[in-house]
């Protein structure tokens, strides 16, 4: 049976300032973000912590959705939306310090290489057909 | 108003061990602004993590560092663990203590030694890595190797530990107490640590947890925060009690480390004290499926693990959250109004992990 996150609320792109601006005035340590892409949209999750309890925060994006920076609630929270938006592609708008996706990678790394498809090192890596192996062997 | 410099203080520097550039605004030798620039190191890990079976995954994870390589695998099995529902046996879980005190005793004594050196006490850098030695010596005679160990896997641990190992073990770390003791003294003490640290870098209780400082940084504001009193693997069958200080400037993250050290001699002999007989490892069968948070402390902090998995043998997303990166905003913080001179302490006070970081 698949195992599911503790303490976890969905929310939206809309109301994610709000309820992020709620854990800050109830005293909630910022730990981290964390992107996943489905195909076609990203979890984003927003992580807090008050005497070792976590409890998650999660939006629904589709590829390409701007989302709102809560850097100016957290400002710790610049530095792991850089490394989104590197990775993903995902465009945060009023980010605290904006390293316009030079955040980790070089002027010529791939572009959002965590994306599932079209981009990234898996082109990189898609065998052509005629250099599979042959079956059997 | 005064005139701006702009001093890039990196990537190649000799107070980093390891490639990171600081963009350092200067009025005269004032610092006003200090901005990160990052990627030297970046390898793409968590992208190959996905890549590789979980299996493979323990051995990709211990390198994400070279200094808290255990505590890496350690975080990562615990999580997966969790998503397969594996419970792990009473004597793995009191040799990872064992193993990730070990680390923690040469990543602070290897902090130590950076430290000192940066500040110009050569002396005081010999002694630490030469005590660091001893405890290198004893992860490569109970690991295999200096460095990545290689001895935490899925449901449990790959070494065990003879009884000739323990008493080796026992007779170093009597060895190495003696001699961080006086080393503890100097380094508290001395006239010219205590006038290049004290009021350093300040940062209050109250900016520390806004801005999510981990490890020594937090607890040297007077945070009493360290997942290991949460009691994972053996702690809660240990006596533990966060080492804790007030001044919030790089003297109590120094004293903080300091005390952390005596404090692993102690947990590693409780430890060994209390090692159970038994099995190493339980058999692992099937996949991992669902999604969980794994956490552990490791010797610069907080170290979070997300895993996402579908019931295959590769992981959908594996996300990891090193302690260096959690203490990159304090830094910022702490840097504005310092001089020039202060920087390389500051920067080496929060004892920054760049390959963690940028993974």
């Amino acid at each position: 049976m698949a195992v599911s996150l503790p303490d976890l609320k969905q929310v939206t792109v809309d109301t994610i300032a709000a309820e992020v601006t709620d854990k800050f005035r109830n005293g909630w340590r910022f730990v981290t973000m964390t992107c996943v892409d489905k195909g076609g949209a990203f979890d984003l999750m927003y992580h807090f912590d008050k005497e070792y309890k976590l409890v998650t925060l999660r939006i629904d994006v589709p590829h390409g959705q701007p989302v709102p920076s809560v850097s100016g609630i957290y400002f710790a929270a610049a530095v792991i939306e850089n490394e989104i938006k590197d990775m993903f592609g995902m465009p945060f708008t009023d980010l605290a310090i904006d390293f316009n996706g030079r955040f980790l990678l070089s002027e010529n790394a791939p572009k959002a290489p965590q994306c599932r498809e079209g981009s990234g090192i898996d082109l990189r890596m898609k065998v052509p057909a005629e250099a599979q192996p042959a079956e059997g062997k | 108003m005064a005139i701006q410099s702009l001093i890039p203080f990196g990537p190649q520097h000799p107070v980093f061990p390891e490639p990171i550039q600081l963009r350092l605004v200067l009025e005269d030798e004032k610092v006003v602004e200090a901005l990160p620039a990052f990627g030297y190191v970046h390898r793409g890990l968590e992208k190959i993590a996905q890549q590789k079976d979980i299996l493979q995954d323990v051995f990709l994870v211990e390198r994400v560092c070279g200094i808290c390589s255990f505590i890496h695998s350690l975080t990562y099995c615990r999580g997966v663990e969790t998503l397969m529902g594996l419970t792990v046996p009473d004597r793995a879980r009191f040799l990872r203590v064992v193993w990730s005190e070990m680390s923690r005793l040469h990543s602070h004594l290897l902090w130590l030694g950076l430290t000192a050196d940066a500040f110009g006490f050569e002396n005081l850098f010999m002694q630490a890595f030469r005590l660091r030695e001893k405890v290198l010596d004893l992860m490569e005679a109970t690991g295999g190797n200096r460095v990545i160990m290689s001895s935490c896997c899925i449901g449990g641990v790959r070494r065990d530990l003879t009884p000739d190992l323990v008493k080796m073990i026992r007779t170093t770390l009597d060895e190495v107490e003696r001699e961080l003791d006086p080393i503890v003294v100097t380094m508290r003490d001395d006239y010219t640590v205590q006038q290049r640290t004290i009021g350093v870098g300040r940062l209050t209780k109250e900016e520390a947890y806004q801005l999510g400082a981990v490890g020594p940084v937090a607890r040297g504001c007077g945070i009493q925060m360290d997942f290991r009193t949460t009691g994972y693997e053996a702690y809660g069958e240990l006596e533990f009690k966060p080492v804790v200080f007030e001044g919030g400037d790089c003297y109590a993250r120094c004293k903080v480390r300091l005390y952390e050290m005596l404090q692993s001699v102690a947990l590693m002999r409780a430890a060994l004290d209390k090692l159970p007989e038994g099995p190493l490892a339980v058999p692992v069968k099937g996949n991992p499926d669902g999604e969980t948070i794994s956490r552990c402390e490791q010797p610069r902090g907080e170290v979070i693990y997300y895993m996402r998995a579908n019931n295959t043998r590769n992981l959908e997303r594996l996300r990891i959250r090193t302690p260096t990166f959690a203490n990159l905003a304090p830094l910022l913080k702490m840097l504005p109004g310092c001089q020039l001179a202060d920087v390389p302490v500051i920067v080496l006070a929060i004892d920054p992990c760049i390959s963690c970081t940028e993974r």
